[in-house]
C-alpha cells in the first residue's frame, strides 16, 4: 500500500481493493513505527484522520467520491489548520492553534483528502537542511546520517519513507525542490500567485509559494489541480482559470527545446550530480527533445538579492510574533520592552534571528537604497534573463542542488548553507514555476533534475517530468527503512 | 523683532466605509472592545489584507474635490514599528506613491479675502487599535476595534501663516469631506484629527525655522489654541537667546499648553518598504472619470453660486455653504419659498438660534426645510406678519404642525394669526384705541411735530394688541399717523 503512488491508491480505493480507513490505519502504523527515527512529523492527527477516512468511505459507498476522495496526505506545519497546532517549526508558535484553515487546507479537504498530520520544517521556513526546527532535525530516509533538505524537509522525508503518498510544502527559495531532490521525490513549485497564500504563515511574501510533493509528476498534477486558483482572500493570487493538469501528461516530447543554463553547470557542482543530470538530459534527447546551452547572465546575483529581499520581508512579517496576542510570551516581564525582547529572544531560533537582523538592517534609513532598492533592480534583471531564455527554448534544465544530501551538522557556516540554494533561488525571484524529479543517485543519495518553465507553464512542466518518469524508474526507488529503523 | 509663523497640517480623516480598509470587519463606532476585529485585524499568522475598493473610491473623490492630480498607480507600503495596539508590527500606509497627488484648498479669512493652501498629497492608511490603560489594574488592555479603520491622511504644504488660517484650513477640509460624504467628520469621536507642524522665523527670512510637531489635535478650537501657545513659546525661547529643538509635542487642552513627547533623536526608523501582500493600485481614466461624474457641487462652487445667482452677501453665502447639511437645508427652503434673501435670513436667524439653544445639528432640526419654506411663503404673500411668523415658527418647532409639509397654514388657521389687512377693520380698531387713550392723544397733540414720530409707537402697540398681533403693521402705522395728525 505505502509504496503506491497517489494515483495508484486512488485507483485501488475506487476498485474497492481496500478502504480509506484501512489505508489510513496502515499509514498511521508506519508513522508510529518509523517516525521516531525520521522525525518528519511535528503533529500526527490520527483520530481526525480516521474520522475523515470513514466519512470518505461513506461518501464512496454513496457514489459521491471524487478522484482524490479518501487519500491521506500530510501538511507542512506552516499551513494554518483549525484547532490543530500550527507551529511553523518554532517555539514561538508551540502553543498556537489557528482558528481557521488555510485556503489550500480547505481546498484539499473539499476534494475529499484527509490529513495525517503536520510535518516538520525549518523554523519559519528558513533553512536548507531542516536542522533549524525547534522540534529537532529531520533525518533523510535514504541515510539517517544525512539531512532531508529544507525547509520542507518533513514533507519530503515523509513521502520518501512511504508514511504518506504526498504532502504539501512551500518554496521561498527552493524549499520544495531541494528537499524533493535530497529525498528522491517529485516536488513542484508553481508560479507565484498560482496557489493562494492565505493561511500560510508568511516568511517572504513576494517569494513564498505552496506546492505539491509526491512520488510522481502525475500525482503532483492531481494535487496542483486541487489547490490552485484565485482566492479573494489573497490579492496576490492570480485570477486565472485552473486547467486540468493531468490532461496533457502523455503528450510526446518530440520537438521540445531544452535550454541548459551554463551558469548551472559551473564551479561548485558535484561531478556525480552533474553526470546524473546530464544522463537525464540524454534521456530527453532520446525522447525527441533538442538541447542547447543558454545563459542566465545575472544568476550570480540571485543569492545576494534573495538574502536582501527575503530577510527584509521576513523582518516585517515576523514582527507580529511579539508575545502580545498569541504564541510564546516570556515569564514576568518587567515592562513592555522587556516583554518584547525576552519573548522574541526566547521564541526565535538562531537562523530566524539572523535573518530578522539582516532584514532590519537593510531596510533601515541610509541602507534602504543601497540594499533593498538595488536588490529589487537585480530581481527585475533576473526575471528578464528567464523571459529572454524562454524566447528561445521551451524549458530549462539543470541540477536542483549542487550536491546530494549532505551529512547532518556538516554545514555549520550560514553562508555556505545559503549557497545550497544557488540553482533554486532565482526561480522564486522571477516568480516562474519549477519542478524537481528524481534523476539518479550520487553516493547512494538521490539526485534531483530541476525543470523550469515560464509563468503558468505548470502543465508543460508536468508533462515534461511525467514523460521522463515514463522512461525511467528513479522515482520508483524506495529507501530501505526496515533495516535503518528497526 | 517681527516674527512670522509657518504652519503645515497633516489631517487624518476616517473614511466612512462600511468595512475596514483591508478586512470585512465592521467600522461602526462604539462597539464592545474587540467585537469588530477579525483574524486580519488581529494580525493572526497567515492572514492577508484585501483592499477595500470603497476606500479607494473615497480617496480619489477627495483628490478630485481638491483639484489634485490622481496618479495612475499608487502603492501601499509598510511602516514598521512595535506597539501593542499595532497587531502586525507594521502599519500599512502609502509612503512613496500616494493615491492623491498635489492639489489645493481655498480658505476664507475673516477679512473676507480667500487664500489657496496647497496640499502636498493625500494617502490611504489603516488606523491602529487602542490601548486601555485605566480598565485593568497594573495591566494594559488592547481594543482592536479601530485597527484597520481606513484613514485618509491629507498633508498640506507649509502655507499657513496664523492659527486662524490653520483653523480655516481644517474647516475647509472638514467641509469638503462631509460634502463628499466620505467621512462623518465627527471630531469628538476621532473621525478627524490632525498633527500640526509649527515654526517661526524672522519676518522677511526665507529659510524655515526649526519646527515642532503637535500630535493628535481633535477640534477646530484646540488647533487654534495649540498653535497660539506653541508660537508664543517658540518666540519667547528665541528672543531669550534659546533654540527650538525639533520634537514631537502634545497639546493638553486642560492646561492649554503643549508638552514635549519625544525629540528627533528618539524618533523611530520606520523602515518603509512596499507591502508585498498588496498589488499596486492601478486607476484607469474611465474609473476616475466615473467618480468625477458623481461628485456633488463642492463648498467653493456653491458659495460662488449663492453669491452670483442668488445674490446673497459674501458672508451669507459663506455661512450657508460651509456644511453640506446647512446648504441642502437652505436650498430646499429657497426652492419652496422662492426668495433667497428671506430663506437665508430665516435659516441663519430663527432656525440657527433655536438649534444652537438646544445644541442640535441641522439634520436633527424639528422644523423641516419644507415647513420653514411654507412659513416664509405666508410671510411673502402677506398672510401673516413678521411677529406672527415667529409664533408659527415656535409652534412648528414644538411639533404643532402635525408633521405636514405646509403645516404653517394649519397653525395660522388654528391660532387665528392671519394678518388683518382690511382697512375698515383696522380703522375701527384705531378709532377705539384713540377713544380709549385721551391722555396720550393730548400729549401727542401738544408735542412738537418732530417728536410725534416716536410717540406713535404707543398707539401702534395698542392696536396690535387689540388685533392680537394680526394687523398689518405697515397699514396700522400709516392709518394711525393719518388719523392722529388729523386731530392736531
Amino acid at each position: 500500500m505505502h509504496d503506491q503512488t497517489l494515483t495508484g491508491l486512488a485507483a485501488a480505493l475506487a476498485a474497492g481493493e481496500f478502504s480509506s480507513r484501512e489505508l489510513t490505519e496502515h499509514l498511521l502504523a508506519r508513522i508510529e513505527r518509523h517516525d521516531g527515527a525520521l522525525n518528519s512529523f511535528i503533529t500526527v492527527t490520527g483520530d481526525a484522520a480516521l474520522e475523515a477516512a470513514d466519512r470518505a468511505d461513506a461518501a464512496r459507498a454513496l457514489g459521491e467520491a471524487g478522484p482524490l476522495t479518501g487519500l491521506p496526505l500530510a501538511l507542512k506545519d506552516i499551513f494554518c489548520t483549525r484547532g490543530v497546532k500550527t507551529s511553523c517549526g518554532s517555539k514561538m508558535l508551540d502553543n498556537f492553534d489557528a482558528p481557521y484553515d488555510a485556503t489550500v487546507v480547505e481546498k484539499l479537504a473539499a476534494a475529499g483528502t484527509l490529513s495525517l498530520g503536520k510535518t516538520n520544517m525549518d523554523e519559519f521556513a528558513m533553512g536548507s537542511s531542516n536542522e533549524n526546527s525547534f522540534y529537532g532535525a529531520v533525518k533523510n530516509p535514504w541515510d539517517l546520517g544525512a539531512v532531508p533538505g529544507g525547509s520542507s524537509g518533513g514533507s519530503a522525508a515523509a513521502v520518501a519513507a512511504g508514511l504518506v503518498p504526498a504532502a504539501l510544502g512551500t518554496d521561498t527559495g527552493g524549499s520544495i525542490r531541494q528537499p524533493a531532490a535530497f529525498c528522491g521525490i517529485t516536488g513542484l513549485k508553481p508560479t507565484y500567485g498560482r496557489v493562494s497564500r492565505y493561511g500560510m504563515i508568511a516568511y517572504a511574501s513576494s517569494l513564498d509559494q505552496a506546492g505539491p510533493m509526491a512520488r510522481t509528476a502525475e500525482d503532483c498534477a492531481h494535487l496542483l489541480g486541487a489547490i490552485a486558483g484565485h482566492d479573494l482572500r489573497d490579492s496576490t493570487s492570480v485570477a486565472r482559470g485552473v486547467p486540468d493538469y493531468t490532461e496533457g501528461l502523455d503528450a510526446p516530447l518530440s520537438g521540445l527545446k531544452i535550454g541548459l543554463p551554463k551558469e548551472y553547470f559551473g564551479d561548485g557542482l558535484s561531478a556525480e550530480v552533474e553526470s546524473a543530470v546530464r544522463e537525464a538530459i540524454a534521456v530527453y534527447e532520446s525522447l525527441g527533445a533538442t538541447v542547447r546551452e543558454v545563459s542566465l547572465p545575472h544568476t550570480h546575483y540571485a543569492i545576494p538579492a534573495y538574502y536582501v529581499i527575503a530577510p527584509a520581508e521576513a523582518s516585517s512579517n515576523l514582527s507580529r510574533f511579539d508575545g502580545v496576542r498569541f504564541g510564546h510570551r516570556c515569564e514576568n516581564p518587567t515592562d513592555l520592552i522587556d516583554l518584547y525582547k525576552r519573548s522574541r529572544g526566547e521564541g526565535f531560533g538562531e537562523e530566524v534571528k539572523r535573518r530578522i537582523l539582516i532584514g532590519t538592517h537593510t531596510l533601515s534609513e541610509g541602507f534602504f537604497d543601497a540594499y533593498y532598492k538595488q536588490a529589487q533592480k537585480v530581481r527585475r534583471l533576473i526575471r528578464q534573463d528567464f523571459l529572454d531564455a524562454f524566447e528561445e527554448v521551451d524549458v530549462l534544465m539543470g541540477p536542483a542542488s549542487p550536491t546530494p544530501a549532505f551529512d547532518l551538522g556538516a554545514n555549520k557556516d550560514p553562508v555556505s548553507m545559503y549557497l545550497q540554494d544557488i540553482y533554486t533561488i532565482a526561480v522564486n525571484l522571477a516568480g516562474i514555476p519549477g519542478i524537481s524529479v528524481p534523476a539518479g543517485f550520487a553516493g547512494g543519495r538521490p539526485v534531483g533534475l530541476q525543470i523550469l518553465g515560464t509563468h503558468f507553464a505548470e502543465a508543460q512542466l508536468l508533462n515534461v517530468a511525467h514523460q521522463f518518469q515514463q522512461a525511467t524508474d528513479w522515482h520508483l526507488r524506495r529507501p530501505d527503512l526496515a533495516e535503518e529503523t528497526a | 523683532m517681527q516674527w512670522e509663523t509657518v504652519i503645515g497640517l497633516e489631517v487624518h480623516v476616517q473614511l466612512a466605509t462600511r468595512s475596514k480598509i483591508f478586512s470585512g470587519a465592521s467600522t461602526a463606532f462604539g462597539a464592545e472592545p474587540n467585537t469588530q476585529a477579525c483574524a486580519v485585524d488581529l494580525g493572526l499568522p497567515g492572514v492577508l489584507p484585501v483592499l477595500n475598493e470603497q476606500a479607494v473610491a473615497m480617496a480619489v473623490q477627495f483628490g478630485l474635490g481638491i483639484h489634485a492630480e490622481i496618479p495612475e498607480v499608487s502603492v501601499f507600503d509598510r511602516k514598521n514599528y512595535f506597539y501593542p495596539d499595532l497587531p502586525k508590527g507594521y502599519q500599512t500606509s502609502q509612503m512613496y506613491e500616494p493615491i492623491v497627488g498635489p492639489g489645493e484648498v481655498e480658505i476664507l479669512l475673516d477679512d473676507g479675502e480667500s487664500k489657496r493652501i496647497r496640499v502636498h498629497h493625500a494617502h490611504l492608511e489603516e488606523d491602529a487599535g487602542k490601548s486601555l490603560h485605566e480598565d485593568f489594574h497594573g495591566m494594559t488592555g488592547i481594543d482592536l476595534n479601530r485597527a484597520g479603520t481606513p484613514l485618509l491622511e491629507i498633508v498640506s504644504e507649509p502655507d499657513m501663516r496664523s492659527a486662524k488660517e490653520a483653523a480655516a484650513y481644517l474647516k475647509a477640509i472638514h467641509s469638503i469631506v462631509t460634502y463628499l460624504g466620505i467621512s462623518d467628520g465627527n471630531m469628538a469621536e476621532g473621525s478627524m484629527r490632525c498633527d500640526v507642524n509649527v515654526s517661526v522665523r524672522p519676518k522677511g527670512q526665507e529659510a524655515f525655522g526649526t519646527r515642532a510637531e503637535i500630535k493628535n489635535v481633535n477640534s477646530f478650537r484646540f488647533v487654534e489654541r495649540a498653535i497660539e501657545f506653541e508660537v508664543e513659546r517658540q518666540i519667547e525661547l528665541l528672543e531669550d537667546g534659546g533654540t527650538v529643538v525639533q520634537e514631537t509635542r502634545l497639546y493638553d487642552p486642560e492646561a492649554d499648553e503643549t508638552r514635549s513627547m519625544r525629540t528627533k533623536e528618539e524618533a523611530n526608523d520606520y523602515r518603509y518598504f512596499p507591502c508585498p501582500d498588496l498589488l499596486p493600485v492601478v486607476l484607469d481614466q474611465a474609473y476616475v472619470d466615473h467618480l468625477r461624474g458623481q461628485l456633488p457641487e463642492l463648498p467653493a462652487a456653491k458659495r460662488e453660486r449663492f453669491q452670483g445667482e442668488l445674490g446673497l452677501s459674501a458672508y451669507d453665502a459663506g455661512v450657508l455653504s460651509a456644511s453640506r447639511a446647512m446648504a441642502e437645508y437652505f436650498e430646499r427652503v429657497h426652492a419652496v419659498c422662492g426668495d433667497a434673501k428671506q430663506a437665508a435670513n430665516w435659516v441663519q436667524g430663527e432656525l440657527s438660534g433655536a438649534l444652537n439653544r438646544e445644541g442640535l445639528a441641522i439634520v436633527d432640526s424639528p422644523v423641516s426645510a419644507d415647513q420653514l419654506g411654507g412659513l416664509i411663503v405666508r410671510v411673502l404673500d402677506d398672510t401673516i406678519n413678521g411677529k406672527a411668523a415667529k409664533q408659527v415658527f415656535q409652534a412648528l418647532w414644538h411639533g404643532e404642525g402635525g408633521g405636514e409639509n405646509n403645516s404653517a397654514d394649519a397653525i395660522i388657521e388654528a391660532k387665528g394669526l392671519k394678518q388683518v389687512t382690511d382697512t375698515g377693520a383696522i380703522e375701527a380698531m384705531i378709532d377705539q384705541v384713540i377713544a380709549d387713550s385721551p391722555a396720550q392723544v393730548a400729549q401727542y397733540r401738544d408735542a412738537e411735530p418732530d417728536k410725534r414720530g416716536k410717540m406713535i409707537g404707543y398707539f401702534v402697540g395698542q392696536v396690535m394688541k387689540a388685533s392680537r398681533g394680526t394687523a398689518n403693521p405697515q397699514q396700522v402705522n400709516a392709518l394711525l399717523k393719518e388719523k392722529l395728525d388729523a386731530l392736531c
